[in-house]
């Protein structure tokens, strides 16, 4: 028999990577755009009245690079990968699927949550940064269109306004948010009793308890971010 | 001399209060067809569990080929686990995999074998069990029958020494029940494999048994060869085999 495999196939992680990665692109990009343009809007009137709207291309900046763009993100996968590896792991625990897999002597972790979990995690960071990018495109619109901030004066103010300590707290964010949406939906999935209310139920348990915990470690985060790099 | 496939010995099993068995002694050689019968939710299936380290027994001994099996490590349970075959009772391929993608995954899964190699092998035991000819069908796409027979190609892609069979006629019309019955009694001709079949459909266990027991509230009551079944003297192995209901579960309507 097969020794000294690797945790799982290429085939199993690309396959989940492409529904978890490449399906939610379009849904946070867009959500990202719309929030970075509201964002720009409101802060953008209040900064007006102190001439300092300049400002605004900053604010969007930090606030999705190291908060907002993780945690939208995080949020957003939780509701629509967390919930399909829910339901899927759920399903094919009900229908003997992962006995069958474990019978066979290939282990249900090594099979099923391993590409997975490994997926979600690594997508994490990417979908932030095209997160962080929609919304400077909708800051840039409002920019332009409400401030007179044109798109080539736009560019400087965000490159100026990215300190790396932003960068890393949003990597390291949107790391650890994938971790936290890829253990709790395979762990929901693969611990469903009782059917197909059972499987319900712990789609929706997984994704409210995903989102809880991404915005528990989120404030933690924040909390040991700001104890070790901000005094 | 080679241990016997599977042997338990004195096997209890209490989920709380509930005893499901009470010491139970089993023992299938090799090429040995062991039929359990019983009632539904009598712990026929739970022995299948027990033989596979999906349960845990309260206490007994559960060996497979001398390898006791509660309290295995887990990599040597999956190694054990890869000489066992097993049929569930609703096939449990993999839905969102072809026919050919599910009889490929313990291969790819668990094997070095080459493409060419695992093609060859998955058309070989799809031809066994007169499937070949949807190899490239989602689960979804047969009839129960086909997917039975699909899952037993499934079980013996490793070339088990046990193939286990859970209620392997239940949901199926008499002809494709029949065609299942002649096809575990074909596979375990051919290839030598132990098969152990759960179940209680009388007429497909009196075809395919070498062997019979017989499980009632957690005891084996009865063990012997069909012929010795048809005639045994314990009165509940008779209402079993005559489809006579006891006295405690007739209805007064």
């Amino acid at each position: 028999m097969r020794r000294g495999k690797a945790p799982f196939r290429a085939i199993h992680l690309f396959a989940q990577t492409d529904r978890a990665g490449v399906g939610s692109l379009p849904l946070v990009a867009l959500v990202a755009f719309f929030l970075g343009l509201t964002m720009a809007l409101l802060t953008g009137y209040q900064l007006k009245k102190l001439g300092q709207e300049g400002m605004v291309p900053a604010l969007v900046t930090v606030a999705f690079t190291r908060e907002l763009g993780p945690l939208i993100t995080g949020i957003m996968v939780a509701g629509r990968v967390g919930a399909a590896f829910t339901a899927e792991l759920g399903t094919m625990r009900v229908a003997e699927e992962v006995d069958a897999i474990e019978a066979m002597g290939i282990g249900s972790r090594r099979f099923l949550v391993a590409p997975r979990l490994t997926a979600v995690t690594f997508l994490m960071p990417s979908l932030s940064v095209a997160a962080v990018l929609a919304a400077l495109v909708g800051g840039a619109l409002i920019c332009k269109a409400q401030f007179s901030l044109s798109f080539s004066a736009y560019r400087p103010l965000v490159v100026d306004a990215l300190e790396l300590r932003d960068v890393v707290a949003g990597f390291v964010k949107s790391l650890l948010f994938g971790v936290l949406v890829g253990l709790i939906s395979c762990y929901k999935g693969l611990s469903v009793r009782g059917g197909a209310e059972g499987v319900g139920n712990a789609t929706t348990s997984s994704v409210v308890q995903a989102i809880v915990a991404v915005l528990g470690f989120d404030t933690l985060t924040n909390i040991v971010l700001v104890a070790l790099f901000e005094q | 001399m080679k241990p016997p496939v599977v042997e338990l010995a004195d096997v209890y099993l209490k989920f709380g209060d509930n005893e499901i068995l009470r010491g139970v002694n089993l023992r299938v050689e090799d090429g040995e067809r062991l039929v359990v019968l019983g009632q539904s939710g009598g712990g026929k299936s739970t022995i299948l569990r027990l033989i596979l380290g999906m349960l845990q027994p309260t206490s007994g001994s559960v060996r497979v080929r001398g390898h006791e099996i509660p309290h295995m490590s887990r990599r040597r349970l999956n190694l054990l686990r890869q000489r066992i075959g097993m049929v569930y009772q609703y096939s449990a391929l993999i839905s969102s995999m072809t026919v050919r993608d599910n009889l490929a995954l313990p291969l790819e899964e668990l094997t070095r074998k080459k493409r060419k190699e695992m093609d060859e092998l998955i058309v070989k035991n799809l031809q066994r069990v007169g499937m070949e000819e949807h190899l490239d069908k989602l689960p979804s796409e047969l009839s129960g029958g086909m997917r039975k027979r699909v899952s037993l190609a499934r079980a013996m892609m490793l070339e088990p020494e046990l193939i286990l069979y859970d209620e392997p006629s239940a949901g199926l019309d008499p002809i494709i029940s029949s065609v299942i019955d002649e096809l575990m009694v074909a596979v375990s001709e051919h290839s030598g494999a132990a098969s152990i079949i759960v179940t209680h459909e009388l007429e497909s266990a009196f075809k395919v048994a070498t062997r019979m027991t017989m499980l009632y509230e957690g005891v084996i009551i009865a063990d012997g060869t069909p012929d010795e079944f048809r005639q045994h003297p314990d009165e509940r192995v008779r209402n079993f085999i005559e489809g006579t209901p006891p006295e405690d579960l007739s209805f007064d309507i």
